[in-house]
């Protein structure tokens, strides 16, 4: 294992209470500092919740997770910690409604990395202007476009500063018009070397950003490839297919 | 029209005036106040505990399990004595609540006033615990996720995330209860407890004459509950300031 690898997946099973989903079978993959892992697949694959398991939102089975040379899987370690270091962009982007833009991105870094007001303040203004809304830092989530919110989602998650992005479907819940500008941030943030891992079906950024492309499906990693071998060359029968319908 | 006016006049100073009658009503409203007042005082926290506990259990419940068995297990008990406490109290009446309060578990206390206040505030805490845990669970699971995901322990995305913004929702809810409570506290009268409405039967029974005294009574009520969502509405609106 080199001294690269920032999460190391091993052998995760998750099964859901009921018996009938196996939604993990027994995936293993490896993020490596600066990359940017792309997990494409068919919904219902398990890549929401392969992602969702990397900072353990989703508890698998059994399989180990190791950040950091750390297992966070192992139930003694404090698993909040690790969070700070990982952040979410989620589908819906979870603003906390009640309160203003600028509280959203401070909230944490106050409360969990004892940062003083202005010093949070601070650095949330200047976040806000790199993904340029620098203007909206009073205004409230419900006043913002969802494009807009998604950015916030971003830089709120850019303010405890991770060492690793985790992002759940980022578009998916965006209008056409709105997907560039959270894809332009995103790639911008991979342009910087920032650690990402991006569950999405936007093959266009896939092809463009990505330093390997994961294919799930039926819960297990059919291929992982650089783009140009995913896109070009897909090797099995199911990525060529899923690639038919979505390209 | 005159002989009208000349006898509500007269029945007026009947049920108010003589024997300083009017008192009684002014002690009946003290004490229907200092019943509801401290009762409510009991029900929004002992509410608050059973819904945290409830909630708790619900939510985070399963991860305790595998990370900390000790803490699970109180828990687990906590929550079997919760259920039980809100089936038992929502299940039977207040009255007889209160009967049991007074007659049996403090039957050496000579406190009226201090029971009807344990005995409505338990009461009142059964259905202000459901108020809560329902505002708790309306949230979206989004909110908990994103406080998780920045790293706040479970309590920590409870204190400041999903709390304020359950309070707001939960609001007019509560405001519902405690004018229910208000009122609920007219039952005092069955062990022997001089509130509002007490009152108002004691002076219809020396008078012999129910109109006044009892529409009198309800009359208070009406304005005791106005005053209320008056100040609740205020609360409400100071609170809605902000976003949306």
């Amino acid at each position: 294992m080199n001294d690269n690898v920032m999460i190391q997946v091993k052998n995760l099973e998750k099964h859901y209470s009921d018996g009938s989903i196996h939604a993990l079978d027994g995936v293993s993959l490896e993020i490596d500092k600066g990359e940017v892992v792309v997990i494409i697949g068919p919904s219902g694959s398990g890549k929401s919740t392969l992602l969702r398991s990397l900072n353990l939102l989703e508890v698998p089975t059994s399989g180990q997770i190791i950040v950091d040379g750390v297992d966070i899987t192992d139930a003694a370690i404090d698993i909040n910690l690790h969070r700070q270091k990982m952040g979410m962009v989620f589908q819906h982007f979870n603003l906390f409604p009640n309160m203003t833009v600028l509280k959203n991105m401070t909230i944490a870094p106050m409360k969990l990395l004892g940062k003083s007001k202005e010093e949070a303040e601070a650095k949330a203004r200047e976040l806000l202007c790199t993904v340029g809304l620098e203007e909206r830092a009073d205004a409230y989530p419900s006043q913002l476009s969802g494009g807009q919110k998604q950015r916030i989602a971003i830089v709120r998650a850019l303010c405890m500063e991770p060492e690793i992005l985790l992002f759940d479907e980022p578009t998916s819940a965006l209008d056409p018009e709105m997907v560039g500008e959270v894809l332009d941030v995103m790639k911008s943030l991979a342009d910087k070397g920032m650690t990402m891992a991006v569950v999405t079906h936007e093959m266009g950024f896939a092809r463009e950003v990505a330093s390997r492309v994961v294919f799930m499906d039926a819960g297990s990693i059919i291929e992982e490839n650089t783009p140009e071998q995913i896109f070009e060359h897909p090797q099995s029968e199911r990525l060529r297919n899923f690639l038919a319908k979505v390209l | 029209m005159s002989s009208w006016l000349e006898n509500l006049q007269s029945q007026f100073i009947l049920n108010f005036v003589e024997d300083n009658r009017w008192f009684l009503l002014v002690q009946g409203v003290g004490n229907t106040i200092l019943i509801t007042a401290v009762a409510l005082l009991i029900g929004v926290v002992l509410g608050a505990l059973v819904a945290m506990v409830r909630s708790t259990f619900d939510k985070n419940g399963e991860d305790m399990k595998k990370r900390h068995k000790g803490s699970y297990n109180l828990l687990f008990v906590c929550n079997a004595i919760c259920k039980f406490y809100l089936t038992v109290i929502r299940g039977t009446p207040v009255v007889v609540q209160l009967m049991i309060a007074y007659f049996i578990i403090f039957a050496s206390s000579t406190n009226g006033i201090g029971v009807a206040m344990i005995a409505f505030g338990i009461n009142s805490g059964a259905y202000v615990a459901e108020i809560i845990r329902g505002g708790i669970m309306s949230i979206d699971e989004g909110q908990f996720e994103a406080g998780r995901s920045l790293g706040f322990s479970y309590a920590q995305t409870m204190n400041y995330i999903i709390i304020p913004q359950v309070f707001k929702v939960v609001l007019p809810t509560l405001c519902n209860e405690f004018i229910v409570l208000i009122k609920e506290t007219s039952v005092a009268g069955y062990v022997g407890i001089r509130d509002l409405t007490k009152s108002g039967d004691i002076i219809r029974g020396r008078t012999y004459s129910p109109y006044m005294p009892l529409f009198a009574v309800a009359l208070i009520y009406l304005f005791m509950v106005l005053i209320l969502e008056h100040l609740l509405g205020k609360v409400e609106r100071s609170l809605r300031k902000n976003e949306r």
